[in-house]
């Protein structure tokens, strides 16, 4: 079999100019797959079928002389909780289980016309709701580099899919860091793009005010082209930002001569120290190649997890709702409507996913609204208006994606707590809407990779892949 | 003002919830959500009077289109990923009728 080029951009380049075929890259992939998926368990359902006709439709177009698009041929994993027509989309939960969407997601629709063959859906944290994908109602998925170890979550489905070359990109969903850290822990590049950046319609809601779509990939040029092709506005997201996208790709390789790097002077301690020692030496890379450090001060950070934890919860517990055995997935037989709905919901959602709910009901109850919702809701407004402050004197903000590398399986799944402060670094960027992306810098303890994070304003993507570029290349150099 | 999360408050959200939640594990669930809540002291200090909640990133604004006739979603399709239908409408348990 032909060699098959192990980035997104070389397999299109190469399918295009006909020095392989979109069927053996589709192949080369599968057989990956059906090897070491066993010991993974990235994905919930390898679409291989759809994969193969998908391919020979691409195969066909390019010896026709047909235009193909920019990710012809080019296989992609997608998190099993964006929807796709006629195939089972389950988020991970029994609640889901057998349905099939009557329709597709926007990015499912706009891979396809760009010519992305997706090959399955991919395992995450029962309805995105965790930081291990130990949440998953069909089994955790294993991390490539030590399976005794969780890929953090809740898309580490998409993580591993990448890590281990099952695909050479994948999509995640971002709510909290849902994305960026298991980027970290499996040592890809993970990118969540502004909100509204990337239609969410099609995309299962968790939490609607902070969810977004973005790429996993080996290399940040990769990230680039994904998000080029999935960024942009859609009409049928009303919270779906109109504005052009700007070449990412370009902006990688610019280079970031004369950036202004922000480093938070009372960030949030928790890091382990050979994290913290990467983030350093993130920073002096940076500076050695033309940056310039400034020090900025993020005073509400601290105060980011309490309230994402009662917004997302809330968010959770409305979103979550509509799951009552009437219209999708599973239902458990009783009496009566109101009693079937109790019954569907005990069997059908996993206990963290009862806690969020439970939590965030809570929060919107009367007499707490104004106590625990309406609060949080004011400090993500304090934290946004940090992030103003940092950003007038910082072209981005520099720090660790995750405090840990990837810990080993049962460390933090029954200590809610615990669990939710593997996101201290990422949840702030979602409460302001921001983009940040995680790149791998170095190794931690036990040799494991670890993240730094690169956090734009809103908007400021092209920034962010200039610095996420000038990381990559310093490290590759290290 | 804080309020400590008790028992009875978790088997009251779990109710509003539709989650019907065994005795048993409600202490459970109620040490884990109290671990949680607890963290809230450190927000409950901090002086909001002045601050004006954020609800999501971008100031909501009313987005419309043309009020003209669009595709929608293939009733047959939707209703097969049912639990049950019934003569192109969702079937489902009694709703009145049946008292606790």
């Amino acid at each position: 079999m032909a060699n098959i080029p192990a980035t997104a951009a070389g397999i299109a380049d190469a399918v295009q100019s006909k020095e392989v075929s979109a069927t053996e890259v589709v192949e080369h992939h599968l057989n990956v797959i059906a090897q070491r998926d066993g010991d993974i368990n990235a994905f919930n359902l390898v679409t291989s079928e759809h994969a193969r006709a998908a391919a020979l439709r691409i195969d066909n177009a390019i010896a026709s002389g047909a235009a193909v698009g920019p990710l012809a041929g080019v296989p992609i994993a997608i998190k099993d909780n964006m929807c796709t027509r006629g195939i089972p989309t389950t988020c991970s939960s029994h609640i889901l289980e057998g349905w099939k969407p009557p329709y597709d997601a926007t990015v499912i629709t706009t891979l396809g016309a760009a010519g992305a063959v997706m090959v399955g859906k991919t395992n995450l944290d029962e309805f995105a709701m965790g930081s291990s994908t130990e949440n998953s109602a069909f089994g955790p998925t294993r991390n490539p580099l030590d399976t005794s170890r969780v890929p953090g979550g809740s898309s580490g489905g998409s993580a591993a899919a990448v890590a281990a070359g099952l695909a050479p990109v994948s999509l995640g969903s971002d709510t909290g860091g849902s994305i960026r850290q298991p980027a970290a822990l499996c040592g890809v590049v993970g990118v969540k793009p502004t909100y509204g950046r990337v239609s969410r319609y099609g995309l299962v809601a968790f939490a609607s005010s902070l969810d977004q779509i973005g790429p996993f990939a080996t290399t940040v040029d990769d990230a680039a082209l994904i998000t080029e092709v999935i960024a942009g506005h859609d009409p049928k997201d009303s919270t779906s930002i109109p504005q052009p996208v700007p070449s990412l790709r370009a902006a990688a390789r610019e280079g970031v001569q004369g950036m202004r790097i922000g480093r938070v002077t009372d960030l949030p301690e928790g890091a382990e120290p050979e994290v913290a020692a990467r983030l350093n030496e993130a920073f002096a890379a940076l500076e050695s190649v033309g940056a310039r450090i400034v020090d900025v001060t993020l005073p509400s950070l601290s105060y980011a997890l309490t309230a994402y934890y009662l917004i997302a919860p809330a968010e959770a517990s409305s979103n979550l709702a509509r799951y009552d055995g009437v219209r999708y997935g599973m239902r458990t037989s009783a009496a009566d409507t109101n009693a079937m709905y109790g019954a569907t919901r005990a069997a059908g959602f996993g206990d963290e996913v009862k806690r969020r709910i439970m939590l965030g009901t809570y929060a919107l109850s009367a007499g707490y609204y104004d106590a625990y919702y309406g609060k949080a809701l004011k400090v993500r407004r304090l934290i946004s208006d940090d992030f103003d402050r940092a950003y007038a004197q910082a072209d981005v903000v520099l720090m660790p994606t995750s405090p840990m590398v990837a810990f080993p399986f049962g460390d933090k799944v029954d200590d809610p707590m615990s669990m939710y402060l593997c996101d201290i670094y990422t949840i702030p960027t979602n409460l302001a809407g921001h983009p940040a992306m995680s790149v791998p810098f170095g190794t931690g303890a036990h040799g494991l990779p670890v993240g730094v994070q690169v956090l734009a304003p809103a908007l400021g993507e092209v920034a962010m892949f200039r610095v996420g570029g000038a990381l990559e290349a310093a490290g590759a150099a290290r | 003002m804080t309020f400590p999360i008790s028992a009875e408050d978790v088997a009251k959200v779990a109710r509003l919830a539709r989650l019907d939640i065994a005795d048993s594990d409600i202490t459970h669930f109620t040490e884990q959500l109290a671990k949680v809540m607890d963290h809230f002291r450190d927000v409950d200090a901090l002086d909001l009077s002045a601050v004006q909640p954020m609800t999501q990133p971008y100031p909501l604004v009313n987005v419309l289109r043309a009020d003209e006739e669009q595709p929608c979603l293939d009733r047959d399709e939707v209703l097969a990923a049912a639990p049950a239908a019934e003569d192109g409408r969702f079937r489902v348990p009694p709703i009145i009728g049946l008292v606790e």
